[in-house]
């Protein structure tokens, strides 16, 4: 059978201990050289880098959130010990876990981090297809003979890497699809390598859950559990058109998955459709000044992600959340597209201006939709707003002193508040 | 209610009172026409709490009453009734029913009570005038193309009415733009208009007002308040509130000091446009004008699809310009010029342009230049 050791990389017998380094990851499966379609997913990702950035913290329980009244975005794995988890609310969290030190995103840091892995990822193929900062298909078929190993090597050599170049560590999922590619990576979390080649497939499959099924949601489970459904098992008695009876266009895909089959791409080339930025505020706020400050902070942040990008949008979106969650949403067209954080600002806190008065609100986003290049972007100015000419190369130029001087080199007053 | 009415006088009547009717409503009653009979003619109401249209037409009214239907059903039915038939419309109190019926056809129509029918409120107009449906036709025909879609500046969705100052002295004007276009049309202040309160008159208005101004000569009766107008013929009478807020000043837009200058024919222009215009399949498309000695290239370089180049042979003796503008907004502002040649007054590649027809003052257009 097919072995290799995860430390030492050299293929091996299947044994217990590695002959070569007489290390204990040997791992071992009749399919281990022939599957190609992997998903990696960082362990604890914005815990990892906080731990990394700040040794202090490596033995405490971490907890990365946004404030007292957000949730928790990831845990460390020691604070996962004592039963917190991703999306808990935060004091829920604390109570868990009194001693835990509370840290905010700092998004710049993880997605270098994630730049970093993503350079990695792009020596070994081509078809790399981000899910999120932290985790990634990849498609290895075909790479062998160029990386002169196959691919659970090189994927083994890739999670070692991270470990030794970031200081990341991440479990690996290698399968011959992405469904069970993904499913297999939370297997044996962290630092985990599992593999489920074709020929264990259904035998792996028949008592799981179906919310295994990525894209089941709690709400696409009740209406499996009411049709009877909760394991893989129980799917395979569903003829396939009944289930496209029941479950319309998502049926067929249930028939698929219940078989192990998916035959989704990895795709390097998923388009971008929307860009957009939510911020959760530290308490809830009706105050317009308090707000107008988010709206262009918001509204600067999806501009330099667009412009980082070279894309500009036609559609303008503002989210808001009221205190008892209750969702407020508002778009509207341009007939130029921009990129601008200026007209994004304007658009926006136009639609604000339509809505406002129904704080207080608990967070606020800012989306632009409807993409195109950037060239075709603010092409022509307003007629009503001679000024706007004026106040995009103020922008023009302030992103010239920002990519020189840094970030916090120049700002408008408004991002202040 | 009993009636019995001229199929083309019927056709005639419903079809302006079911254009006002929203097709999509979460009001039953609003999708319905409020028909009354009285004395020697039936008048059709209809409503979408914005704009109010009651049409009359002369009919034999066997029994006086009212009723409420749904106007895109009987509408319908009459336009697929034969020309000349007589049909007759009858209530039933007894089943809540219209009846309808032309030579062998027979229509039976769920109604809703007339009480229920929302009238709009009369209110006091601070000013009445007369103007010819020639006149108000070219105010609105020439300007709504400019109209603002954008729900943001919802003061922009309409053609701005109101009385101005021109050079010769005061004028009824009509303003509409959409920040990168604006069209301002004059025209001689009708007796009795000079106390008129200016009003934002919504798209849809505008769009219904047109089938009153189909006759030339036709005398409509114009009342404006400031949060409702009302245009009325013999026949029809379509009352609208306005939009509540303000027009931004216009006036600073009209660039007063470009001095390149530009003739052209119009037709030939257009079309020019339009045939370069053809190779990008960008939606915004935009064309650009090189002007030098006399000459003007139009051009459109589409990476993608392709690149396009036409001459034509103009009027312009200033220095040389290049600037690019949306091809549409050209085409648009172009084909409302049809007496003289167009005249483009610019002033940079970057600044508003100015078109007028010939020395017409009276009619202006100003669009914002593209970046090519």
């Amino acid at each position: 059978m097919p072995a290799f050791c995860r430390d030492c990389l050299s293929v091996t017998e299947p044994a217990s201990r590695c002959a070569a380094c007489g290390g204990r990851r040997v791992l071992a499966h009749p399919e281990l050289f022939s599957l190609s379609i992997a998903h990696m997913d960082c362990d604890a990702f914005y815990a990892s880098v906080e731990k990394r950035d700040d040794p202090e913290l490596a033995d405490k329980p971490v907890i990365i959130g946004g404030g007292r009244r957000g949730v928790v975005s990831t845990a460390c794995y020691i604070a996962r010990i004592r039963g917190v988890h991703s999306a808990m609310p935060m004091f829920q969290a604390l109570k868990l876990c009194p001693d835990a030190v509370v840290i905010k995103p700092r998004m710049d840091a993880y997605a270098e981090a994630s730049r970093a892995i993503r350079a990695m990822m792009d020596e070994l193929t081509p078809a790399v297809e981000p899910l999120s900062l932290d985790e990634a298909f990849m498609d290895l078929g075909g790479t062998a003979r160029l990386h002169g190993a196959p691919p659970a090597v090189m994927l083994a050599r890739l999670v070692r890497r991270m470990k030794d170049e970031l200081g990341l560590t991440g479990s690996i999922g290698l399968s011959h699809n992405k469904f069970l590619a993904k499913v297999a990576s939370d297997l044996d979390k962290p630092r985990g390598f599992s593999v489920i080649g074709v020929a264990d497939t259904a035998d792996f499959l028949r008592d799981r859950p179906v919310r295994l099924i990525w894209g089941i949601g709690p709400a696409g489970q009740a209406a499996l559990e009411r049709a009877g459904i909760r394991s893989f098992a129980d799917l395979l008695r569903w003829e396939r058109t009944a289930l496209q009876a029941r479950f319309g266009a998502m049926g067929d895909r249930l028939w698929h998955v219940a078989r192990g089959e998916d035959r989704r791409r990895v795709s390097a080339h998923e388009p971008v459709k929307s860009i957009s930025n939510e911020t959760t505020f530290f308490e809830d706020t009706g105050d317009p000044d308090i707000l107008d400050g988010h709206l262009w902070r918001m509204a600067e942040k999806v501009s330099d992600r667009a412009k980082a990008r070279g894309l500009a949008g036609r559609v303008v979106m503002l989210k808001l959340k009221r205190a008892d969650h209750s969702l407020l949403s508002r778009r509207t067209g341009l007939r130029d597209a921009t990129q601008t954080a200026d007209r994004l600002y304007r658009t926006a806190r136009a639609l604000f201006d339509q809505v406002g008065g129904q704080g207080p609100y608990r967070l606020l986003g800012v989306g632009l939709s409807d993409l195109c290049a950037q060239a075709e972007a603010d092409k022509s100015g307003d007629l009503l707003d001679p000024g706007a000419a004026r106040r995009s190369q103020a922008e023009r130029a302030t992103d010239a002193i920002r990519k020189r001087f840094g970030a916090d080199a120049i700002m408008k007053g408004r991002a202040l508040r | 209610m009993k009636i019995s009415i001229e199929r083309g006088a019927l056709l005639k009547a419903v079809s302006q009172a079911q254009s006002v009717v929203e097709r999509r409503n979460t009001i039953p009653i609003l999708a319905n026409v409020l028909i009354e009979a009285e004395g020697d003619h039936v008048q059709f109401r209809a409503t979408d709490l914005d704009i109010e249209v009651v049409d009359r037409a002369p009919a034999q009214v066997e029994r006086a009453g009212a009723t409420t239907v749904a106007a895109t059903t009987l509408h319908e039915i009459v336009r697929k009734l034969p020309d000349g038939a007589l049909v007759s419309l009858s209530a039933d109190n007894a089943t809540g029913r219209l009846a309808v019926a032309a030579g062998r056809s027979h229509f039976s129509l769920a109604t809703l009570p007339r009480e229920d029918f929302p009238v709009m409120a009369s209110s006091e107009y601070q000013s009445s005038f007369a103007a010819q449906a020639v006149v108000l036709r070219r105010l609105f025909d020439k300007s709504k193309f400019a109209i603002s879609t954008e729900e943001t500046r919802y003061y922009l969705n309409g053609v701005y009415m109101h009385v101005a100052d021109a050079e010769g002295g005061k004028v009824l004007r009509c303003v509409a733009t959409d920040g990168h276009r604006l069209a301002r049309i004059d025209a001689d202040l009708p007796a009795g208009a000079a106390g008129m309160p200016g009003v934002i008159v919504p798209r849809k208005t505008v769009g219904e007002l047109r089938k009153l101004l189909e006759d030339d000569e036709a005398e409509i009766a114009v009342s404006v308040s400031e949060t409702k107008v009302r245009f009325a013929t013999p026949e029809i009478t379509l009352t609208s509130k306005v939009i509540d807020g303000t027009f931004p000043d216009y006036t600073r837009v009209i660039p007063q000091g470009n001095a390149k200058r530009l003739e052209v024919d119009a037709a030939e222009f257009a079309q020019a446009v339009d045939r370069v215009a053809t190779v990008s399949s960008e939606r915004s498309r935009a064309v650009k004008l090189q002007l030098e000695d006399d000459r003007l290239v139009l051009s459109v370089n589409a990476p993608d699809s392709g690149a396009a180049e036409e001459e034509l042979a103009v009027a312009y003796g200033d220095e040389r310009l290049e600037i690019g503008f949306n091809a549409k907004y050209l085409l648009e502002i172009a084909s409302q010029v049809d007496r003289e040649n167009a005249v483009f007054l610019f002033n940079s590649s970057g600044d508003p342009t100015l078109m007028r027809e010939g020395n017409d003052q009276s009619a202006v257009y100003v669009v914002m230049p593209m970046r090519v």
